[in-house]
């Protein structure tokens, strides 16, 4: 197993820290997107300042940039100690299938075949970029 | 990259009469691809100028704020997710981070024809495959249409028709 020799901590585990709350924060930002509908609209409506308190005042879009946060500073606390060309394309590559999963079961999107071939090239590609 | 987007995100524009996309929002996808991978990019940079640090001093993330790669980082990055949050009013989010993952390939090009980097043959292929999946996603439906949404989604058109 490869482990930091600075924090004594599995890479493994810094890579899924980083996939766990980065999908959290996917998820619920875009289910509060979702709820408060089509911001082009909120905007013609109520103007840029309306939108954007649309957004804010959402509580689930509150806890999806929580989640974004967290997995902000496990992506830079894993920056530091491990290369860049393992951690940035193993946790991409891996949060677009979580995304794909938790979409599809929280979020009740229509992940069909195309979407699901979609987010595993895209994964496939991104892991290779890495070589 | 405009090209790329031409050729792979036009045809879906002719061939799903189910898809939300215009112009201007394939333009708000392309905000996204740029600033997320510049953005990160930044941040890479600035994280390694600041050197290793430990779980015992934390505390030191919060100080990363004050560099300047960092901080340039975080200014693109409150770009991309101000783009982010647009594109994910209109369409899934298992539309969005595909589409946007054009990203990589900007990076991997920009590093082959700029910084004269060589590109092996496992990240041709990945060049390949990130264009593949863009090349699905964008093909088909962007959006899931849910029962009430359809219905806010009907009265937002009827008012943007009787507004033009």
């Amino acid at each position: 197993m490869n482990i930091s020799l600075a924090t004594g901590l599995p890479v493994a585990s810094m890579i899924a820290s980083i996939v766990v709350t980065a999908t959290a924060g996917d998820v619920l930002t875009a289910s509060a997107m979702r709820k408060i509908g089509d911001l082009d609209v909120i905007r013609a409506h109520s103007g840029l300042l309306g939108a954007i308190r649309a957004v804010i005042a959402s509580p689930r879009f509150l806890g999806g940039v929580l989640c974004m946060a967290l997995s902000f500073f496990a992506l830079l606390f894993a920056l530091n100690h491990a290369d860049l060309s393992l951690i940035a394309p193993a946790s991409a590559s891996l949060t677009f299938v979580s995304n794909a999963f938790a979409a599809k079961f929280f979020l009740k999107e229509n992940v069909d075949r195309r979407r699901a071939l979609a987010a595993i090239c895209v994964c496939i590609g991104v892991a290779l970029l890495a070589h | 990259m405009l090209a790329v987007f031409t050729y792979t995100c036009l045809p879906s524009m002719t061939s799903s009469s189910k898809s939300t996309m215009t112009f201007p929002r394939y333009l708000i996808l392309a905000t996204v691809t740029l600033t997320a991978s510049l953005g990160d990019t930044f941040l890479s940079v600035g994280a390694k100028q600041l050197g290793p640090i430990s779980l015992g001093h934390v505390d030191q993330l919060f100080a990363a704020v004050l560099n300047p790669w960092i901080v340039a980082g975080i200014v693109l990055l409150i770009g991309f997710f101000a783009s982010y949050l647009t594109a994910l009013s209109w369409a899934d989010l298992t539309y969005v981070l595909p589409a946007s993952s054009l990203g990589y390939v900007v990076i991997a090009l920009l590093s082959k024809f700029w910084l004269h980097e060589q590109l092996s043959l496992y990240r041709w292929l990945g060049i390949l495959f990130i264009t593949a999946g863009v090349g699905f996603v964008t093909r088909g439906p962007s959006f899931t249409e849910h029962a009430p949404a359809t219905e806010e989604l009907n009265a937002a058109e009827t008012e943007s028709v009787s507004h033009s």
